[in-house]
């Protein structure tokens, strides 16, 4: 009998890479709601099969390559039967039964049965010793031989039947591969990739042939296979076969179930099956006339069921572009999308023979669609997330064959822009500067803690989680080491953070049309899966309500991060910094005073002129905040933003005013830039400079905002950046005078301020949107402009200095003594005797 | 040896926010309030790097150190994983709005 309020009933038929993904999925969307029970033909957990290539070369063990154990399912409350093979669905009675008879009631049903290795259909192929490559007893049935046996034969050129050959060469047989056509991995590679790959692989000692048709294999006196005859009549020796001919959706079981299957079975964009309490997902799945043989799109279909089977009902699964890697140490070979040739289809190729060295990209309509790498695969991620995020590639394309490095760095690079090739590096090399990881300790954690993406990477070695720079290489390394399970994240739909499967773009467009205006709102409206969020989202949720609702949407100050929160820049040993701003670099022997009498009345250790022209006082204690700033705003000085994701500076030359040279007068340009934009919250922070002329002395080629005043005017640029990876300003504009500066500054500003995403600087900005979008609505729309502008005046407009709000003067209000209690440490009021004691804290014994 | 000490309304606390309590030639002590009112004292000093925990921000029973971003959960004191650590934590108490903190005399 059904006990009252019993869980609904999932059961997973297919224990492997598919199917445990979407339960693990669902696992972090909603672990309670379902009794899972899942069933596994092998007797083993789920274990990541695409490894078991190294496995047989070698170079891993079984109990690395284990991504489930028995501990996970019972932790996870699921039972799971492994070694039982299910084969009967009724789905009248919504039961599945297994071969030993268990039989377990479903509420909904997930198919994940993975393929069936495809036999030739030949005379001795049930003999001993023919096997295929599939799954860890083959693996074991293959490496037993290779102790045992000298002569191999390896039937198919593909990847799996490449990996296999290489792994019994590694243990030492003989090995000899056979394929129907003339040209090996023709369906990852073009012929002149194919043909470098293949000499390659001849040169450490496989044997090809090509062109042959098995007829029959032919055994021994032992009964086990002896060898191999072909439609020629010619015959190899052949103690070991393995069938790499192609794999088969494993479909028996759901068709006697009378659900729909052509090649596979048919599944909508949300993985539902015909019966729509039955899913299917893996390389069982037919989505939209296709079928997978990858984990990575089968890792994509996962996500999407189990946001369905968790009852969210957000995503859908648009099919994927695949990338392929073979996974030969010391042989690389990537490819990707489409490479055939067509109408409209043009090529580039660079073709080094004796470099050992091929590359071919296809390009359609000034978008890359595919990419043959062969030698050198470096950029294989850079060209996949091209193809996978369709960018437009005109701009780049003279130097898109030349890679992510010199495309994207061509001035002035600082040096550890992830380029140095992954593969090359040795193991003890640093790959995170920030966090001090080699990259040894990457590869171990991608192969033993089973990971696949960036953001696995990340947590579990906290490499490229900082500053971001090494992000290129943690993906070369995830790319060598997974081939083609490796998803490069596509940034357009990247989610906010764990918390949510939203994207910044999503969360955004949901503020703006449901106007909300508090951050509880937006996680409630929008369904975040942890109750307060994160370090990561809250700061952003807060970002977009008060750059899409000004004066009306509420500033959480507990959703910013400390520096907001204090208005000064936290040190590593827990004190503060203060920088004063300097409009446009300027000061006056006044300010100086005031600087030098402050740092003298409090003590600060240190004061340093920054890269931003203007003076850092460091090492200010907290408490003495308020009083710093009540003195410096005696003296006329007020914040400097220096903390904030916010107008930090606007550089200056000393342009027309003194300089021989000077076209324009630069410092009162900057001045007035500076003073205009005072108050501004920004998705990350904003930068100026103004120079007097093209010998352009303040840098404004690398800044958010460039100015440079020519005789005529000034050229205005945006979008440079001179931080972790240095990029040149794009020219945006030539305008006449100071007050179009100031409008179309105003005016790019605040279209990155609605539609940049949070911690997305200029540069990531406009080349996510496009310049031709931003001079669109920018120059050419004057219209556009004005409005832009007129929004961000409203935003900034009675913009109060943070410090004169907090400063600490004998008449401050309440209001001010609240929002000072940041500032100040507690005292306990009593102790439990009663005695009242204000400085019992300080005065307890140590 | 160890008392109570009666420290401050809890209206004091910002809700999803920290203050310290400082401490003579002691670390100081971090005073945590979730967005259920349950208040956590932990020293103020990241297992990390020393990091003042109680400038991070706060979310479930778990804050955000401000330096490099290690996971404190505030109960425990623990560090979550990929990081290792601890940060010692206090017992606290609240009756009748008013938080209360136990700190060791020895
Ligand atoms: C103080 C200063 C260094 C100096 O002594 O000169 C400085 C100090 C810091 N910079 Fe910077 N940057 C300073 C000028 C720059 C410049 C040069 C400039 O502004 O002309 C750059 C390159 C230009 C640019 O931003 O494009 C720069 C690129 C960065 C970056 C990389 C940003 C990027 O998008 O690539 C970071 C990291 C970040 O913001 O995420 C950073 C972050 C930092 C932080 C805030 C690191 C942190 O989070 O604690 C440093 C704070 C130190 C402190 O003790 O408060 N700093 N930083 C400069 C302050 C300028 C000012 O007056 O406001
Ligand atoms: C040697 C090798 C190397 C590979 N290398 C790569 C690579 O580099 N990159 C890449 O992306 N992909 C690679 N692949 C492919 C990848 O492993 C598959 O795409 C992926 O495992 C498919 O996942 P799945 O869950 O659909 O099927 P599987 O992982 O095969 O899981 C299906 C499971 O269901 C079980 N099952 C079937 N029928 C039943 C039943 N009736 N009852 C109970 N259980 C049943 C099977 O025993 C199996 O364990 C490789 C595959 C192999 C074999
Ligand atoms: S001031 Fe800037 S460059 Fe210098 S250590 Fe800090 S973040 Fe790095
Ligand atoms: S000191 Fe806390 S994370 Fe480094």
């Amino acid at each position: 009998m059904d006990k009252p309020m019993r869980r609904p009933r999932l059961v997973v038929v297919g224990n492997g890479m598919a199917g445990i993904r979407a339960v693990e999925e669902l696992l972090k969307l909603a672990p309670d709601l379902y009794d899972i029970t899942v069933f596994g033909a092998e007797p083993h957990g789920n274990y990541n099969r695409i490894l078991l290539s190294p496995v047989l070369a070698g170079e891993m063990t079984l109990a690395d390559i284990v991504l489930n154990d028995a501990n996970w399912y019972q932790q996870n409350r699921i039972t799971l039967h492994a070694g039982k093979r299910v084969v009967k669905i009724d789905r009248v009675a919504r039961q599945v039964i297994a071969d030993d008879k268990t039989c377990v009631d479903y509420d909904r049903l997930l198919i994940a049965t993975g393929s069936l290795p495809f036999m030739l259909p030949v005379p001795g192929k049930d003999l001993e010793g023919v096997i295929a490559y599939r799954d860890i007893a083959d693996t074991e049935a293959m490496i037993s031989a290779a102790a045992n046996h000298k002569h191999a034969v390896v039937i198919g050129a593909g990847l799996l039947g490449l990996e296999a050959a290489n792994g019994l060469r590694l243990r030492g047989m003989d090995v000899t591969v056979v394929h129907i056509l003339d040209v090996i991995m023709e369906r990852q590679l073009d012929r002149a990739g194919a043909e470098m790959l293949q000499a390659s692989l001849e040169s450490k000692g496989l044997k090809f042939l090509l062109g042959m048709q098995t007829e029959s294999l032919i055994a021994a006196k032992s009964g086990r296979v002896g060898k191999v005859r072909f439609k020629d009549g010619s015959e190899i020796p052949a103690d070991l076969v393995v069938m790499a001919a192609g794999i088969r959706p494993n479909t028996a079981l759901a068709q006697a179930a009378g659900l729909h299957c052509d090649k596979g079975i048919v599944v909508s964009d949300t993985l539902q099956t015909f019966d729509p309490r039955i899913y299917a997902v893996g390389e069982c799945a037919t989505h939209r006339g296709t079928v997978y043989g990858l984990v990575a799109p089968l890792f994509e279909q996962a996500k999407v069921c189990a946001n369905h089977l968790a009852e969210f009902g957000i995503g859908r699964y648009q099919g994927s572009v695949t990338s392929t890697k073979l996974k030969v140490t010391g042989v690389d070979v990537f490819s990707a999308g489409n490479f055939g040739s067509g109408d409209g289809l043009e090529d580039i190729v660079l073709h080094d023979k004796n470099g050992g060295v091929y590359k071919r990209l296809v390009i359609e309509k000034n978008k890359l669609i595919g990419a043959v790498l062969y030698g050198d695969t470096t950029d294989g991620s850079w060209y996949f997330q091209l193809l996978k995020e369709k960018t437009d590639v005109s701009a780049i394309r003279d130097s898109l064959m030349f890679g992510d490095a010199f495309t994207n760095n061509q001035i002035g690079d600082v040096g550890h822009a992830g380029i140095s090739k992954a593969a090359a590096m040795a193991d003890t090399a640093e790959v995170c500067g920030c966090n001090g990881v080699c990259k040894g300790t990457i590869v171990k954690a991608i192969r033993e803690q089973g990971l696949f993406t960036l953001d696995e990477v990340k947590k579990h070695t906290k490499a490229s989680s900082s500053c971001g720079s090494c992000t290129g290489l943690v993906e070369q390394l995830l790319a060598n080491t997974l081939g083609g399970a490796f998803v490069p994240v596509n940034r357009n739909e990247k989610t906010v953070c764990a918390c949510t499967e939203h994207t910044h773009g999503e969360v955004r467009e949901a503020i703006r049309a449901t106007k909300m205006l508090t951050t509880g709102a937006v996680m409630k409206a929008l369904e975040w899966k942890t109750p307060n969020g994160c370090a990561t989202c809250r700061p952003a949720l807060n970002y977009y309500l008060i750059s899409t609702w000004p004066h009306e949407a509420q500033d959480d100050p507990q959703s910013r991060y400390i520096n907001e929160r204090a208005h000064a820049n936290i040190q590593k040993d827990g004190t503060y910094s203060v920088v004063p701003r300097m409009w446009g670099g300027l000061t006056t022997p006044d300010e100086l005073r005031a600087i030098a009498d402050v740092a003298e009345k409090f003590a600060i250790p240190t004061l340093k002129v920054t890269g931003g022209q203007r003076i850092d006082l460091l090492g200010a204690r907290k408490v003495d905040l308020p009083a710093i700033w009540a003195d410096l705003g005696a003296a006329g000085m007020v914040s400097g933003h220096a903390y904030g994701k916010s107008l930090r500076t606007v550089k200056t030359c000393v342009g027309s005013e003194h300089c021989r040279f000077g076209t324009q007068r630069s410092m009162d340009m900057g001045m007035k830039l500076e003073k205009m934009l005072f108050g501004m919250w920004s998705p990350h922070k904003v930068k100026l400079a103004v120079s007097g002329c093209p010998r352009n002395c303040a840098e404004a080629g690398i800044k958010d905002v460039g100015v440079i005043g020519v005789d005529s005017g000034y050229e205005l640029y945006v979008a440079g950046n001179g931080g972790i990876k240095t990029e040149v300003a794009e020219f945006l504009s030539k305008v006449k005078d100071d007050n179009e500066v100031m409008e179309y500054s105003a005016a790019f500003l605040q279209l990155y301020r609605e539609e940049g995403w949070y911690l997305e600087r200029t540069v990531h900005f406009v080349q996510r949107v496009g310049l031709e979008y931003i001079k669109q609505r920018v120059v050419e729309d004057a219209q556009s402009r004005a409005l832009l502008r007129e929004r961000l005046l409203y935003a900034v407009q009675g913009a109060i200095d943070p410090w004169a709000e907090r400063a600490l003067t004998p008449t401050s209000s309440t209001e001010t003594a609240n929002l000072l209690r940041e500032f100040t440490p507690l005292l306990a009021m009593e102790n439990l005797k009663g005695g009242t004691n204000e400085r019992m804290a300080e005065a307890l014994p140590h | 040896m160890s008392a109570w000490l009666k420290l401050c309304p809890i209206d004091e606390i910002p809700v999803l926010g920290s203050r310290v309590m400082s401490r003579m030639n002691r670390p100081n002590i971090a005073i945590f309030r979730s967005s259920d009112n349950t208040v956590f004292a932990v020293e103020d000093v990241c297992p990390h790097k020393g990091g003042p925990l109680s400038q991070g921000i706060m979310h479930g029973n778990k804050v955000t150190c401000p330096l490099h971003g290690w996971n404190i959960s505030l109960d425990t004191g623990t560090a979550c994983s990929p990081d290792e650590g601890c940060a010692r934590t206090f017992p606290t108490r609240l009756s009748d709005g008013v938080v209360w903190l136990q700190v060791s005399r020895d």
